[in-house]
């Protein structure tokens, strides 16, 4: 039975590689989300300005106290540098909110989704353009490290695996920030609603300073949430030491960021107004 | 013939909001079909839900013949949609945006491109071919913006108030872009508060309001219901407009609908109607402080079709509720 027995004559012609179509749209769509950043160098300002800033202020302003309270037994720099890496990625992540909350106000989202498109391929797209950015960033910041005395203590593999498990969960957290940007759909309340989930992330972490300090009832949060677990394994990776545990513990909350937020995301992308 | 697109007690609620309440017409191919009513009438509810970007409570929508819920990728594949806001990347250049375009729109690389520049030719932005989007005006935008609706050569186009915010010059080009669209063989659904674009463009329209079509006509039969022109006269207090009502009611036999200190005689007749009215009213000793002849409005249209005015002319008191994008 063919449709064109029941149809006006326009036969639908579809791509030759339909299969791949996901994957073909998704480069598309991020191939336009990577323009935006290599035209407007501002949207980078945010993710690199800003971390490099709190390098200065932790290294030179709050490390000292730090290394006095006798709680880390190696150089404090070493210490901060796993942390801002992870820190980085996490604030790296609210463009992801903004962008796609500014794409949903302007129509472009309505264009996308009246055509034959992958209905993953926006998200995808996205996602990859951001995990690009965070390479360039991560990058410069490990530069940024090496210039206020950051010395890798396990060696270069140490780094480069401790820069996967940054990517990796900077990636999952894309679409943690997706969904809040479809859900809010004007850019300032994308960026009012993400600072909340991410600010008690990054702060009530060991990216700055050991949990051990803080009070009881925060340590409980502080030691098992994901950027805690995540930077304890690219500490592990960059100090060196017992590392297996560690970034298991952080590849599983990666994985299960994903598992909840992919679908979540994609629904809210086919859903929103 | 099979229409090309068919819609069949449709029914959009959000909340307590009916949206679309009921909606039935059908599009013969390679027409123009308008939607013409005031903000918050449902005209967007249901573009956007012809194009696959709303799922409907009840009812259905086809286009060629293709259910938009359950076949939603094929029509997707047959359908350009132009919204009312340029659905444009700022970013990217104007070349960019329509190869994009084609690309999402599953055309292989090399179609889209040729595609794009042919289309960037036909809506006169060959020399900004390579400026970002951000660079251009509101007109260049809407161009390029109903450009990208056309890359993949759609059977059906909808655009939703194409020409919302463009001046003069822009808008009759828009026109004309439009009227080349359908020598071509699309059909083509717009949504306008324009009883004169209507007029121009669409061969059948649907008046809408508050969710359901009060009337189906074609724009001539519409107009000529309302007479072709519409004499306004504005007098000083309102005791002086009832006295000039009823004197042209004796002297002329011209029935004129009275809005505080607002007269309004529909005809068509127009310039009798002027002359006539001036030449009684002058007269009795009566001076309107403006006089105005104008083609009717969508406003015409609904004061006869419902008794009261658009809800956009603040009269009947109803605010309305659009729930197409912000």
């Amino acid at each position: 039975m063919s449709l064109a027995t029941t149809t006006l004559d326009f036969p639908i012609v579809r791509h030759p590689y339909r299969l791949l179509r996901p994957f073909r749209d998704s480069l598309s769509a991020g191939s336009r989300n990577l323009i935006a950043y290599w035209r407007v160098p501002s949207l980078l300002i945010f993710s690199t300005i800003q971390p490099i800033i709190f390098v200065l202020m932790f290294r030179y302003v709050f490390g000292g106290v730090v290394g006095l309270a006798g709680l880390i037994p190696y150089p404090y720099v070493d210490y901060l540098m796993p942390g801002i890496f992870v820190q980085t990625t996490v604030f790296g992540a609210i463009g992801t909110s903004i962008g796609l909350a500014t794409d949903l106000q302007s129509g472009l989202l309505e264009r996308f989704r009246s055509l034959p498109m992958s209905r993953s391929a926006v998200l995808g797209g996205r996602t990859l353009a951001d995990l690009v950015r965070n390479v360039f960033v991560a990058a410069l910041m490990v530069g940024v490290g090496f210039a206020v005395g950051f010395r890798i203590r396990a060696g270069v593999p140490g780094l480069i695996a401790a820069m996967l498990v940054v990517l990796f969960f900077g990636y999952a957290l894309s679409w943690v920030f997706a969904t809040v940007g479809l859900m809010t759909g004007d850019p300032e309340t994308a960026q009012a609603a993400a600072f909340p989930v991410m600010a008690p992330l990054v702060f009530a972490s060991s990216a700055f300073v050991p949990v051990t300090a803080m009070p009881g009832w925060l340590q409980a949060f502080a030691a098992h949430q994901p950027v805690s677990v995540t930077v304890a394994a690219v500490r592990a990776l960059c100090v060196g030491g017992s590392t297996a545990t560690s970034v298991l513990e952080a590849l599983a909350w990666s994985v299960g960021i994903l598992v909840v937020f992919g679908p979540l995301a994609v629904h809210r992308y086919r859903r929103a107004t | 013939m099979q229409s090309a697109i068919r819609v069949d007690g449709l029914v959009k609620h959000f909340g307590d909001v009916h949206a679309v309440d009921g909606v039935g017409f059908e599009v013969a191919p390679g027409t123009v079909f308008g939607l013409l009513g005031p903000n918050g009438s449902g005209k967007t509810t249901i573009v956007r839900i012809l194009s696959t970007i709303l799922h409907p409570d009840a009812g259905r929508a086809e286009v060629l013949g293709r259910d938009v819920v359950r076949q939603a990728d094929e029509v997707r594949y047959l359908i350009g949609l132009a919204g009312q806001f340029a659905a444009i990347d700022p970013n990217l250049t104007g070349a960019e945006n329509l190869r994009l375009t084609g690309r999402l729109a599953q055309l292989p690389g090399s179609v889209a491109r040729a595609r794009a520049y042919e289309l960037l030719d036909r809506f006169q932005l060959r020399d900004a071919a390579d400026r970002t989007a951000r660079t251009y005006s509101g007109g260049m935008r809407r161009r390029l913006d109903v450009a990208a609706a056309l890359v993949q050569r759609p059977a059906v186009v909808f655009l939703d108030e194409p020409t919302t915010g463009l001046d003069l010059h822009s808008r009759n080009e828009l026109w004309g872009m439009i009227r080349e669209l359908v020598a071509d063989g699309a059909t083509v659904l717009l949504t306008t508060q324009y009883l004169e674009e209507a007029d121009r463009l669409a061969d059948r329209v649907a008046v809408m309001s508050e969710g359901r079509v009060i009337a189906f006509d074609t724009p001539a039969c519409l107009k000529a219901q309302l007479g072709n022109t519409v004499l306004e006269i504005s007098l000083s207090n309102e005791t002086e407009a009832l006295r000039a009502a009823q004197l042209l009611a004796e002297a002329t036999g011209f029935m004129a609908d009275r809005e505080g200190t607002v007269l309004r005689i529909s005809s068509a007749d127009g310039t009798r109607v002027l002359l006539e009215t001036v030449r009684a009213l002058n007269e009795n000793g009566l001076a309107p402080t403006t006089l105005t002849v104008r083609e009717p409005s969508l406003d015409d249209v609904f004061l006869s079709l419902t008794g009261r005015r658009t809800s956009t002319a603040g009269a009947s008191g109803e605010v309305s509720t659009d729930r197409g994008r912000r």
